[in-house]
């Protein structure tokens, strides 16, 4: 085990550990910090795959922007771990037994493909690095570069229509 | 690494989020987890753009480029679908005092 295995399966535990405790939490402000921690775990792993420009906008996004709205939110409504009542207990065994078996397709349909022996490269190459995807972003995918601001403002717009009081 | 860990990790990653979206009622959390299983994508096309890049970036030195691209566009739909979800839930709230998504069964009526 040289030290990028160690630090691939440190992260992944940390990250599905995170993520259970996401779903598992009672309190929502706690399920909030989970998924922070989450995001952070998943930025690990794109500086592992040297995505450094997506490290970044990972944590600034999600983690700094994203994440800081859903707090907002939940203590802006007040709300504690008694308001939530609780489906039904079939129900939610129902539903774990559902992803179990979603998870247990996946796994099986997957486990055998001949992609298994290709290997995604760490620590090396250039092309999550800034400069490189910007020269991409800014001559083949322009247009859709430029309709994502029209899509950023017709979400601000929406937004503001929806939050308004009337 | 090889891909088939990524792989896994990614399905892993994206069946905790839809096990919180069936067991879940609150609809914060709900969102939460599809924030989740947004993210398991996003890992797994970063994956898959290394992957590809190491296997054909002899001859062509942007091969896998359009993975992480895709990854930053589905980051930028994320924050514009954030931003109006939220919208709707505080107006939910506003409206019901709960946010509790059973509640908003009476939608069918």
């Amino acid at each position: 085990m040289n030290i990028t295995q160690i630090l691939f399966w440190f992260l992944s535990a940390l990250t599905v550990f995170s993520a259970l405790m996401v779903v598992v939490s009672k309190n929502p402000v706690y399920s909030v910090l989970w998924l922070i921690f989450t995001f952070f775990c998943i930025s690990g792993h794109y500086i592992m795959l040297n995505a450094q420009f997506l490290f970044i906008v990972n944590i600034i996004v999600y983690a700094g922007a994203i994440m800081v709205l859903f707090l907002f939110v939940i203590m802006l409504m007040n709300l504690n771990q008694s308001s939530e009542p609780k489906k039904h207990r079939w129900l939610r065994m129902a539903g774990v037994v559902a992803g179990g078996c979603l998870l247990l397709v996946l796994v099986a349909a997957l486990k055998n493909i001949d992609i298994k022996k290709q290997v995604a490269e760490t620590n090396t190459g250039d092309i999550g690095l800034i400069g490189n995807l910007g020269k991409v972003l800014f001559n083949q995918y322009v247009v859709p570069f430029e309709i994502s601001s029209i899509l950023f403002l017709s979400a601000m717009v929406g937004t503001v229509v929806i939050g308004k009081k009337e | 690494m090889p891909i088939n860990y990524y792989i896994f990790l990614s399905i892993a990653l994206f069946v905790i989020g839809i096990v919180g979206v069936l067991t879940r009622r609150n609809a914060i959390i709900i969102f939460m987890c599809i924030e989740l299983m947004l993210n398991a994508v996003n890992l797994m096309l970063v994956a898959f753009s290394k992957m590809h890049h190491l296997a054909k970036g002899a001859t062509d030195a942007t091969a896998g480029i359009d993975g992480q691209l895709f990854v930053f566009f589905i980051m930028v739909v994320a924050a514009a679908e954030v931003s109006v979800g939220l919208a709707i839930i505080v107006m939910m709230y506003r409206n019901i005092h709960s946010v509790d998504v059973n509640f908003l069964n009476r939608l069918k009526h």
